[in-house]
């Protein structure tokens, strides 16, 4: 079965989401944000953008677009649930994963390469690759520093639920690393059952060395993984 | 009729142009047809002061599918594949209102170039301000990226290049000029045409408000003092979330051939986006103002007609196409209002509430606006400025260095680009940072390559050799990543066209870009010329933007770079190791304090020779690092590689290291490659000299040295710490 790749206004990710996910087995179609109907797929991709304009706050007006309800009920199910970027923003908005990404800690806006290591193999984002692997994977966003509440951020890193954390070029977690002020210096969680995973990196833009990096490549495998899990 | 003059004039018209007016119409226009004049008359929109030069330029070649003229220049990639492209300039609307100037300055170029049927891929920014010692300097400067970071990120574009400059002459008149690139396949190209009598006019997009009235003519088109302030009415506010799903829904509409013409509102606003398209189609129209969806009510006629409320398409659509049209809009969720007819007889008629505002001869608001050939002046003072003496003793080559690095200038621009998405469609092969960028056309073996590249104090000292040689080290740029330069744009940005110094500086420039792009077979097929870049009667210098599309295929798959270099490797200078030009040279201007002399000319015949040869070495995957020396000249270039590479060099007769002559390169080879590029090199017939070694954690020209480390951080920082 093929995985839905989730277009609303303002999307921009989108194609580029299909094409990295093609090179790794998965087939995707782009569906528009109205579709209240994702039966026909085994898993969801929220790609990266500026959904809604971005307008009020990243996600916030998103959560109520029409497909939505589909999602929810798809993350219910157990099927996998990405979220890239502008994708996790909105899954955190709609209470698919806890807790909240605020404007960067420098308050501009970062596109570059950046380090991050696998903290966690217990999910639909990470499954393929080893635990302290170490990816370089291009950031982009402006509201990329993720924070929770301490409750609940313990609850998660007790459980696993922090998948990766930005380090150094050698993998070392330092802090001086972190590019956005992070809590924790979170680059991706999951949820408790590790179906919904939301990363600010974007694995589909390091699939290729010409490109500069095929590091993302073992992040979309766990999640093509995923997809012939659920389809079984 | 006392106050019909006093409202020409406050629209910006002369006396003798709101006299054609009455000729043209045979009586005193109305309120609503002079605005339509006004907008459409502004040197902004009808080019009166630079049109007499403007054909100078060579536009033919055989790839030529679209010339200059319409909204975007279209070139010939083979296979079906179509590259449009265009420059703009938003100077002064981002002086007053940094932000939102620069934002819609992005926005406003996209749309010349999905007008065209094309989806735009990449975006190059060229920006120049006063120093940045300044606190409003660099209020300007972070306005500017930020406006471009948060327009371009949020419509999906990557900014890919560009340049960014400090000078005090740019201190009371930024230059904000963008480039946008697009590609499209050939059955997707669409015209500026309103096609038939009955073809329906439909306005896309964004409502229609008070924002950017005059914004052609009252802002772009006069000089700045400090009333300046005062004109930020006339600056437009941007919307990127509209503009993405605007390009979403017309590449829709091509892509089904719902579209007969389709015009973008930019400066003029419906004045143009009527007017012209029916121009060119030789038809008249009627228009009903009360159809606009408008953003505030009781706008008048006049308002209405010369807004420049930014997101907006007109699409001429059949008839039969019409409801299509209208469900492809409300599927991407935007507004489209059915707002007239294109009619018979060449006249447009312009309705309001079922009463008639405005009745004019549609090709009058274009082809009749007025032509000025304005006197021309070799400025009085040229002679001594090239003779005069300025402080040349020997450098001290690690202190300069040193200073050079610390230059914004020449600094990492790491603080801009990393502000922008450089990356978006998974095309960016070659981002900013390097000499062009290198941008692969998936699922073919093209690339497309691009630069922008501009240089004021030079083009002061000498505007025809200054502006040939932005071509020929623009070409150098596009070359160095594998691909044949095929196109040419230009934003001319001058001083204000009634002084004939600054008239005989623009003429010098259009003959400089003209003869370099004839004597390496380039085409303009495009450009924009942006006057009154003058605060308080100080101009600016001349400064020609040059924009240069080049192809690569098959494009390399590891083209050269600047941190490609590796130890053991060997540096070579191709081109001619004569270093005596620092007339205008950024050595000149940092460590002397002067700009003077007279820049060496350009060699016509090396240009072309070096410019192949850099192309077939980028292609071959001779030269891991393969670089054109420009503003630091050869230290500068080395500094660079050094720097970007994590390696150290050896450079072991560097004359004057800081000299800046044309039609150089530098290149690190292995040393197994040494003999291949030697045999190429000589049969392209250009001088080649092994210079250095790379290793080591030093830069060394003979005897002095700079650390890498210490290098590194002070062009690392240099912007970071000026902005925090």
């Amino acid at each position: 079965m093929k995985a839905a790749v989730v277009v609303f206004p303002g999307t921009n990710c989108e194609h580029d989401a299909v094409y990295a996910l093609a090179s790794v087995g998965v087939e995707a179609e782009l569906v528009w944000h109205r579709q209240t109907d994702l039966s026909a797929f085994a898993g969801v991709v929220l790609p990266g953008g500026f959904a809604h304009g971005d307008y009020l706050r990243t996600g916030a007006i998103a959560r109520f677009s029409p497909v939505m309800t589909e999602v929810e009920r798809m993350a219910a199910a157990g099927a996998p649930v990405l979220g890239i970027c502008n994708g996790f923003q909105i899954l955190c908005e709609a209470g698919l994963l806890p807790g909240v990404l605020l404007q960067n800690a420098g308050l501009r806006f970062i596109c570059r390469p950046v380090h991050v290591r696998v903290t966690s193999t217990d999910s639909i984002l990470t499954r393929a690759a080893r635990i302290g692997q170490v990816l370089q994977i291009p950031l982009n966003s402006y509201e990329g520093n993720y924070t929770a509440a301490p409750g609940t951020f313990a609850e998660m890193q007790s459980s696993d639920r922090i998948v990766l954390r930005y380090c150094d070029a050698t993998g070392a977690v330092t802090g001086e690393a972190n590019p956005n002020g992070s809590l924790g210096d979170t680059a991706g969680i999951s949820n408790q059952s590790g179906n919904v995973a939301g990363l600010m990196p974007h694995p589909e833009r390091a699939v290729e060395s010409v490109l500069g990096s095929s590091d993302g490549r073992v992040l979309l495998e766990s999640f093509a993984m995923s997809m012939s899990a659920a389809d079984a | 009729m006392p106050e019909a003059v006093a409202l020409h004039r406050t629209l910006g018209m002369t006396d003798d142009e709101y006299a054609s007016v009455c000729r043209i119409l045979d009586r005193a226009p109305r309120a609503a047809e002079l605005a339509m004049y006004s907008v459409m008359w502004s040197e902004h929109c009808s080019y009166k002061s630079s049109r007499p030069h403007l054909g100078r330029f060579p536009s033919e070649a055989p790839w030529v599918v679209v010339g200059p003229g319409e909204n975007a220049g279209v070139i010939d990639l083979g296979d079906g594949w179509l590259a449009a492209f265009r420059i703009e300039s938003h100077n002064h609307p981002s002086f007053v209102e940094p932000y939102q100037g620069a934002a819609t300055g992005v926005g406003g170029i996209l749309r010349d170039v999905f007008t065209m049927g094309a989806r735009p891929i990449a975006v190059w920014d060229q920006i120049r301000f006063g120093s940045l010692d300044d606190p409003h300097n660099r209020y300007l400067f972070a306005g500017v990226v930020a406006g471009i970071a948060g327009y371009g990120n949020a419509v999906g574009v990557p900014t890919v290049g560009g340049e960014v400059a400090f000078e005090d002459c740019y201190a009371g008149n930024p230059l904000v000029n963008v480039m946008a690139l697009g590609i499209l396949r050939r059955e997707q190209l669409v015209l500026a045409e309103a096609g038939g009598e009955g073809t329906e006019a439909i306005l896309l997009g964004s409502a229609t408000g008070r924002d950017g009235i005059g914004g052609a003519s009252v802002l772009a088109s006069a000089s700045f003092d400090d009333a300046s302030s005062a004109k930020r009415p006339s600056v437009q506010v941007g919307d990127p979330f509209e503009e993405k799903k605007l390009i979403e829904a017309c590449l829709e509409l091509y892509q089904r051939d719902l579209v007969v013409g389709i015009q973008d509102l930019g400066a003029a606003g419906l004045s143009c986006a009527t007017s012209e398209p029916a121009a060119k189609s030789g038809m008249g129209m009627e228009v009903d103002l009360g159809r606009v969806h408008v953003r505030e009510p009781d706008m008048t006629a006049a308002e209405l007609l010369m807004s420049e409320s930014q997101e907006r398409m007109m699409a001429f659509v059949a008839p039969d196409d019409v409801d299509e049209v209208l469900a492809v809009a409300a599927r991407w969720e935007i507004d489209a209002s059915r707002i007239g007819t294109v009619s018979p007889g060449g006249t447009l008629r312009v309705f309001e509430n079922g009463a008639l505002v405005a009745e004019v001869p549609a090709a009058s608001l274009s082809e009749d606006a007025p032509v000025y050939h304005r006197p021309l002046r070799r400025p009085d003072g040229l002679d001594d400025l090239w003779a005069e003496r300025w402080n040349n003793a020997p450098p001290d080559v690690a202190a300069d260095l040193l200073r050079l690095l610390d230059e914004p200038s020449l600094a990492d621009p790491a603080w801009v680009y990393e502000q922008y998405d450089h990356m978006l469609f998974l095309n960016t092969v070659i981002g900013p940072g390097h000499d062009g960028a290198l941008l692969r056309i998936k699922g073919t073996s093209k690339a497309l390559a691009g630069t922008t590249d501009g240089n004021g104090r030079r083009c002061y000292l000498d505007p025809r050799r200054g502006a040939a040689r932005l071509v020929y080290e623009a070409a150098l740029n596009v070359a160095v990543t594998g691909a044949l330069p095929m196109a040419v744009v230009d934003n001319l940005n001058f001083g204000n066209p009634e002084k004939p110094e600054v008239m005989w500086q623009f003429a010098e420039t259009v003959e400089g870009i003209s003869e370099a792009c004839e004597n390496l077979g380039l085409p303009v097929v495009g450009g924009n010329v942006s006057f009154y870049n003058e605060t308080d009667g100080i101009d600016i210098y001349p400064t020609p933007i040059v924009g240069l599309i080049g192809l690569a295929d098959p494009y390399p798959e590891h083209p050269p770079r600047l941190d490609r270099a590796e130890s053991g490797m060997d540096l070579w200078l191709l081109g001619p190791e004569t270093t005596k030009d620092l007339a205008g040279s950024a050595y000149q201007k940092i460590i002397t304090g002067a700009i003077a002399g007279r820049p060496a000319e350009p060699d016509a015949d090396l240009a072309v020779r070096v410019t192949g040869l850099a192309a077939g070495l980028a292609a071959a995957g001779l030269t891991p690092v393969l670089h054109d020396l420009s503003e630091g000249g050869l230290a500068m270039a080395v500094a660079k590689m050094c720097i970007l590479s994590g390696v150290g060099a050896t450079v072991d007769r560097p004359g004057q290291p800081f000299a800046e002559d044309p039609h150089r390169l530098i290149a690190a080879v292995h040393p197994a490659g040494a003999d291949r590029l030697v045999v190429m090199a000589d049969e392209a017939g250009v001088p080649l000299h092994r210079i250095g070694t790379l290793g080591g954690r030093a830069i060394r020209f003979g005897s002095a040295e700079v650390s890498l480390d210490e290098a590194a951080t002070v062009w690392r920082d240099a912007l970071p710490r000026r902005l925090g």
